[in-house]
């Protein structure tokens, strides 16, 4: 199955890409996309910008609203995903608690829609 | 034996190895549950007519299988994983297997997955491996009938859509995924208990089954210490259904009851069960509260209860499970071993938030008021309590109380 890992990180997290923990921080999610490659189970996936660079449209009767900011204000924002190919969700739970994002912010495991 | 029988007594006791074939096979629950509740059907159908096959299990378990492949293919194959199922149970053709392997271990770990509601879990298995309707669960649960239904199919559907293996856990994950079995069963347990006047039969047949579970874990996990515990802990419990009540139907507290009316076979087996756990020396919650238990039941050879032992084995359950109810039984058994006034202090540090909602917080502090001598409190903490008792046999028994000691303000 494939399972799509969302990871949320939070203000210090987003923060620390480019303060004085930068290397720690580079270094952990480096390590962990090395893992999901060598074990030959990655599909695809990307890190994004801080959700300061998010932009939210929504088509209301025709019109077209642009909206500052991410969908949701919350405290744990979207950080990045990747989408793994793996035999059952336990796996899938496994590899989600590897991920950096899992010891400080919340990775979230959902199986992708296959019609 | 009949034909009627001899279906009802194979679906007690194979209902759930069926089914944890057939989705061992690849069929999704929910469609394992339809067409082995057919298969049964047609059992009652067939077997008073061509007789009891000698292999009843291996029957209903073709007959299933046959009807799966069947309404499949009428139906449009949706998805190759789907197709590959099929053309692996149609090469196995009718060879049904010779021995039935035991797959039930897994269902109880698929029901109880950390990734289903665990207010779920109980009502799971008592569906999947034991094949109650969602009618008797939603009666054990107080939930309708449609409500536990639609609970039901929205959390099989989760099982099927999320992926969730049909397997026994790793050892590195065993231990916390069979606690999370174990609580499952000790609330399907719980929730039978609550029924002090057992209005519902369906919900003391609930209780009996939590029991036959957990048998089933501890024969199927023989190294968890803890399967062993809540089998004691279940066992001690059940010892004292025959005396919780009164000819009449009024409540009798643990305190008051006969010890005669005790089941002393049940105690004793709950006793080996806990010894055998204590072997494998892995302390846990259940067994501390299987072995506070033990300690009541003692009182049926001793006439006497042992308030210091209770004491500190409830000191020991707090450090590992610390939850509101132990947090009470503690302060009950410091109350009897050091006196009211030391279980008073103790009761008056707990947080009131915590506390103010939970019934035999106020059940607690009343008996210890009653000591004290300051009665008019206590009747306060008796109408709490009252008014938070669900069972009406338990609230008749506490107004009685409260009356006895306002004649005295």
């Amino acid at each position: 199955m494939q399972y799509m890992i969302v990871m949320y990180e939070n203000n210090d997290a987003f923060a620390s890409r480019s303060g004085a923990e930068k290397e720690k921080y580079w270094g952990a999610w480096a390590a962990y996309s090395k893992a999901l490659l060598d074990a030959g189970i990655m599909t695809s996936g990307h890190g994004l910008q801080p959700p300061a660079s998010s932009t939210t449209v929504r088509l209301r009767d025709g019109k077209r609203q642009v909206q500052d900011g991410p969908f949701a204000d919350t405290k744990e924002q979207l950080g990045g995903y990747c989408v793994i190919e793996v035999s059952n969700l336990d796996v899938a739970l496994d590899w989600a608690t590897k991920a950096p994002a899992a010891s400080y912010g919340a990775v979230e495991v959902r199986p992708i829609l296959v019609r | 034996m009949g034909a009627k029988s001899a279906a009802d007594q194979v679906a007690r006791v194979s209902y759930g190895r069926l089914l944890a074939l057939l989705a061992r096979h690849g069929i999704p629950l929910s469609r394992a549950e339809e067409v082995l509740s057919e298969a049964f059907c047609a059992a009652l159908e067939a077997w008073p007519r061509e007789g009891v096959p000698d292999r009843p299990e291996a029957w209903l378990f073709t007959v299933a299988k046959r009807r799966y492949i069947n309404q499949h293919r009428r139906e449009r194959v949706r998805s190759t994983a789907e197709e590959t199922i099929r053309q692996l149970l149609e090469e196995q053709g009718d060879n049904t297997p010779e021995t039935f392997g035991d797959d039930r271990l897994k269902l109880l770990f698929v029901c109880a997955h950390p990734s289903i509601d665990p207010a779920m879990h109980a009502p799971l298995m008592l569906q999947t491996v034991l094949g109650f309707d969602a009618a008797m669960i939603g009666a054990a649960f107080m939930v309708s009938p449609e409500a536990m239904a639609q609970r039901l199919v929205r959390a099989k559907a989760k099982i099927r859509d999320a992926g969730i293996p049909f397997a026994v856990p790793d050892s590195s994950e065993l231990g916390p995924r069979a606690q999370t079995v174990l609580d499952a069963i000790y609330a399907a347990y719980g929730n039978a208990w609550e029924d002090v006047a057992a209005v519902d039969p369906r919900i003391q047949t609930t209780s009996e089954e939590a029991i036959w579970l957990a048998r089933l874990v501890v024969e199927l996990l023989p190294e968890e210490a803890e399967a062993k515990g809540l089998l004691a802990l279940l066992l001690h419990c059940e010892a004292r259904r025959g005396a919780r009540r009164s000819r009449d139907g009024t409540f009798i507290p643990l305190a008051r009851q006969d010890t005669r009316l005790w089941s002393q076979p049940k105690i004793e087996e709950a006793e080996l069960f806990l010894h055998a756990a204590s072997k494998l020396k892995r302390i846990g919650r259940y067994q501390l509260e299987a072995a506070i238990q033990s300690a009541h039941a003692s009182r049926a050879r001793t006439g006497q209860t042992n308030w210091a032992a209770i004491k500190l084995l409830y000191e020991g359950l707090l450090q590992l499970s610390p939850t509101v109810g132990a947090t009470l039984g503690q302060v009950a058994a410091v109350a009897e071993s050091d006196g009211a006034l030391a279980g008073y202090q103790l009761l008056e540090r707990l947080p009131r938030e915590k506390v103010s909602r939970y019934q035999p917080y106020w059940v607690v502090r009343a008996n210890i008021l009653v000591r004290l001598g300051r009665n008019k409190e206590a009747c306060l903490a008796f109408e709490q309590a009252v008014a938070l008792t669900k069972d009406s046999s338990v609230r008749d028994f506490l107004l009685n109380l409260r009356s006895q000691y306002a004649q005295g303000v």
